[in-house]
């Protein structure tokens, strides 16, 4: 039995300090991930009570509107690009290794700059509300509300060049995960044996490194409009607003499956264990995950039915949208036929699992119904459009967020969750959110435009506005006792052991926490569910319908082999402090940008410049010789 | 990406074949008598009517011989083609798509 | 057991170097980004209110120039790598040296070109054409730029000898981007400069 004997001196607050600011290991890069966008999530859900406040009753004065228009701005802003995304990627960062069974990711100090990176984008983005005051012209911020007849403070900037840098961070990761994806996984693990959850990573690190291109180009548009005097959204100079909305919605809607594609991932984890199934459809979900992809990028402009297109765009754009459904649809019919004749064991992790399909089904007909344009131009800027997203990406990806933490805990600490916060926080998010939000179809079918500060008493409204700002609170209750059942558990939670959910995918196979090097031994995949396989070689062991390629040698060849090497040498990649250099030097330049001093820019540049050279000419990693 | 990981994807990498200085030779002789052609065609009036098919034409031949030799992609693992090749395909889609948006008459009007 | 000696990196399923696969990824991200500027371009072409427009100010012959002189460095990087891929370092860094200054006399026709379009009255300012233009040809300026700068920086090491056999990827990676960046210029030279000015003041108007 292996394990690294290093003679440590007693280390101090500093070193541990210093052990996360260079780590480039990629749990700890996740849990760093993890912990910041939990934070930025829970700045969003502050924005968002302020507002649910403010529109509890009508013709209140909380907030002025000037305010309210940056609330709802830096809301979804947060929500999308410091919330929903980066706790995708903490997933990644944790799960992917371990899944596909390999000692960490490819570029781990590339992980450790697209976290810094992220980092730095977070905060200079929520700086604003310091400086000055934050994003008003909505999260799409459109053009020509940003230009600086109509916006002469420094929101507009702080978000277009904190979204520059976020999105270099993504890209990162991004090209991180799949070069891992595509190149590290162990031996025997072809494509069509990869955990889905896996999967859904490699699909949406495509969609980013395709569709942040796009953004980008966008933001650089908009920064040099306003910094430069350049004209692209300039009206007067023949410029059109019309090539902001259609840039940003190239990107925003492949970016819409990035936000959903982990969460259907991580329920296609926790369906199978918590049904004691395997995945019904397994080739069927992947091809629709593939097939949303590609479909992602026909559908943009279904968010401009009403700014005058013309018939025949309207017509294509909601023929391929309706069309889009379909692989949508086929992944629900094969997690309900997962779930249908199962064992079923209703943990935390299945509940929110469970509730992920209803909510999203709901959030997916709501789209549906504007997907078709007339349709659409009833509902275009109503509450119903707020009621729909928010069925997608909190009802969709929170709870398949929630559904994965609560799965994986026990993989990345070692200790279990407890259940009955768990439970209970479940059934107050679940009561919570729809009482938040289902009544916005309501109010949105009833004519109530989204981003109005407040409306007048008597339009009807006033009833339901209150249930939905009592739901809010609902929710905070659920988010409270998560936070505290979270600390609680990692202190004093139950001894989760390896497997504790009787696990099919590799990362159940090795010690909680993992080892810093993973696998002891890469393992050596003969099937889709290897350590299930393992655990129950017995062909009766594997329930009807189990995936059964190669029935033949099942019963000689264990599903998860090890390599034949006795004597290993174990590359564990050196701690840098390069990353967080450069990163910092992006951080300086992304400050300068906004209040345009140039000196800033080249120093900026140059440290990352600097940081960049110096990563390139360290060496990557220290050799350590592990005995057996 | 059907690669897989059998050991058949080995051989795509394993030994790169590159071309021959002989033959980078032949292939920048070719760029840049393409390129004369394109900006003789430039200054002949009676072509303008039809540079766009023309210079498309001429143009995607000489990104496809700097993509195949120079960046020897023809010789490398497939896989490496297929990136490449999406995320062009994927850019161009995109480009026609928003083209045919701003400039309707383009694909309306014959 | 041991580890084959001297082997850089663990084998990879694809047998792909993980540094190969991901500047391809990179090169097919950056094919988005140049797609969405010359799609700006295009959306924008015809569309300024007031000159100068590109048939006015475009410069042909100085164009076509400096277009063989990026075309010629890139033949001059692949025979670098042959140099590099066969032992002989010192052509190597011969090669790569001339890369590297055709690649900046390159960028010198450009600096000439904004100036005298500055001089002309065009700046990215005066209309659509302008912004368009300068965003452009800057960034893909700006790709020369950071490509000068690695391929000095690949002569620089190889000077120190800390450039020998095993580290050939690193010259295949500079030169796949060097490429990129060629293939780049060759779509705007065709779009923008030649077609753009043949298709002259009768478009769009
Ligand atoms: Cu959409």
């Amino acid at each position: 039995m292996a394990s690294i004997a290093v003679a440590r001196r007693e280390s101090t607050f500093w070193d541990t300090v210093w052990g996360w600011v260079t780590t480039v290991d990629h749990k700890r890069i996740g849990a760093l991930y993890g912990i910041t966008a939990f934070i930025f999530f829970m700045i969003g859900g502050v924005e968002a009570t302020l507002m649910r406040m403010q529109l509890a009753r009508p013709e209140q004065t909380l907030v002025s509107p000037d305010v309210f228009n940056q609330l709802f701005s830096m809301h979804g802003t947060t929500m999308i690009f410091l919330a929903i995304m980066p706790l995708g990627a903490a997933f990644f960062n944790i799960i992917i290794p371990l899944q596909v069974g390999a000692r960490d990711v490819a570029f781990p100090r590339l992980n450790a700059f697209s976290y810094w990176t992220f980092l730095a984008g977070g905060l200079l983005l929520n700086s604003s509300w310091f400086l000055g005051g934050g994003l008003n012209a909505g999260w799409f911020a459109y053009s020509p509300l940003t230009g600086l007849t109509y916006n002469p403070g420094h929101g507009v900037d702080f978000w277009a060049v904190s979204l520059l840098v976020l999105g270099t961070a993504s890209m990162a990761a991004a090209f991180n995960f799949i070069v891992t994806i595509v190149n590290m996984r162990a031996p025997g693990m072809s494509l069509t044996r990869m955990p889905v959850f896996t999967w859904m990573t490699l699909i949406v690190s495509i969609l980013i490194v395709t569709a942040f291109p796009v953004i980008t180009v966008a933001l650089i548009e908009l920064v040099f409009d306003r910094a430069f005097g350049f004209n692209f959204f300039n009206v007067f100079a023949g410029g059109d607003p019309l090539l902001w909305q259609h840039l940003f919605w190239v990107f925003g809607h492949p970016e819409v499956y990035i936000l959903i594609l982990p969460a259907m991932g991580i329920v296609s984890e926790v369906l199978p264990v918590f049904s004691r199934k395997p995945l019904f459809g397994y080739p069927f979900i992947i091809f629709s995950g593939i097939a949303i992809g590609v479909m992602g990028w026909m559908v943009w402009a279904h968010h401009m039915f009403t700014v005058g297109m013309g018939p025949v765009a309207n017509t294509v754009f909601t023929l391929t949208t309706i069309t889009i459904a379909v692989p949508t649809g086929v992944k629900i019919f094969n997690w309900v036929a997962t779930v249908w004749g199962g064992q079923l064991t209703l943990k935390t992790p299945m509940l929110f699992s469970l509730g992920f399909i209803a909510m999203f089904i709901i959030g997916g007909l709501s789209g549906l119904m504007h997907a078709v344009s007339p349709s659409d131009a009833q509902q275009s800027d109503t509450y119903f459009i707020v009621a729909h997203i928010h069925y997608v990406l909190f009802g969709g990806a929170i709870f398949a967020i929630f559904s994965g933490i609560y799965y994986w805990f026990p993989k990345a600490t070692g200790r279990l969750m407890n259940e009955t916060s768990g439970k209970i926080h479940f059934w107050l998010t679940m009561i919570g959110f729809n009482l938040t939000f289902f009544p916005m179809h309501f109010v949105g079918l009833n004519g109530m435009p989204r981003r109005i500060a407040t409306y007048s008493a008597g339009m009807g409204w006033d009833f339901w506005n209150m249930v939905e700002t009592v739901g809010a609170f609902v929710i905070i209750a659920g988010i409270l006792l998560f936070l505290h059942n979270f600390f609680r558990s990692l202190r004093k939670g139950e001894v989760a052991g390896n497997d504790p959910w009787d696990g099919r995918t590799l990362e159940w196979a090795i010690p909680s926490p993992p080892p810093e090097y993973n696998f002891e031994r890469i393992p050596v995949v003969h099937s889709r569910d290897p350590f299930w396989e393992q655990k129950h070689p017995h062909p009766l062991g594997v329930p009807a319908g189990a995936s059964q390629q190669r029935p033949g040698n099942r019963a000689q060849q264990p599903a998860v082999a090890h390599a034949a090497e006795t004597h290993e040498v174990i590359h564990i990649p050196s701690p840098s402090y390069w990353p967080l250099i450069t990163a910092l030097g992006n951080a300086i330049a992304g400050y300068s940008l906004v209040y345009r001093f140039i000196p800033g820019l080249f120093i900026g540049g140059a440290l990352t410049m600097f940081g960049l050279y110096s990563w390139y000419m360290e060496p990557t990693v220290k050799h350590e010789n592990k005995k057996h | 990406m059907a690669h897989g990981n059998s050991p058949a994807a080995a051989h795509h990498s394993g030994e790169r074949q590159h071309p021959t200085p002989a033959t980078y030779a032949k292939i920048a002789t070719t760029l840049v008598l393409i390129t004369m052609l394109e900006v003789g065609i430039f200054y002949v009036q009676a072509l303008h009517s039809v540079v766009i098919p023309i210079f498309f034409i001429l143009s995607v031949i000489k990104f496809a011989l700097v993509v195949m030799f120079y960046m020897h992609l023809r010789f490398d693992a497939r896989l490496l083609a297929w990136v490449f090749v999406g995320g062009l395909v994927l850019a161009l889609a995109v480009v026609t798509a928003l083209i045919g948006l701003f400039h309707k008459g383009l694909l309306l009007r014959p | 057991m041991s580890q084959v000696a001297h082997a850089p990196e663990h084998p990879t399923v694809t047998g792909i170097d993980n540094r190969k696969l991901l500047m391809w990824v990179f090169l097919a991200s950056d094919c988005l980004f140049f797609g969405s500027l010359i799609a700006t371009y295009l959306i924008y072409f015809g569309r300024s209110v007031v000159g100068p427009y590109p048939h006015d100010i475009l410069d042909i012959p100085v164009t076509s120039v400096s277009t063989f002189v990026l075309l010629l460095s890139s033949f001059m990087f692949v025979l670098s790598l042959a140099a590099h891929t066969r032992g002989d370092y010192k052509a190597f860094r011969v090669w790569v040296f001339c890369t590297a200054v055709l690649g900046s006399t390159f960028l010198g026709f450009q600096v000439f070109e904004f100036q005298h379009f500055v001089h002309e009255g065009l700046t990215p300012r005066t209309n659509l054409f302008g912004t368009t233009f300068f965003t452009l040809t800057g960034f893909h300026g700006a790709h020369v730029t950071i490509g000068v700068v690695w391929l000095l920086t690949l002569f620089f090491l190889s000077l120190r000898g800390k450039l020998g056999a095993d580290k050939n990827l690193a010259v295949d990676l500079a030169g796949l981007y060097w490429h990129f960046v060629d293939i780049v210029w060759i779509v705007i030279f065709t779009v923008i400069y030649l077609t753009g000015v043949a298709l002259g003041p009768g478009v769009g108007k």
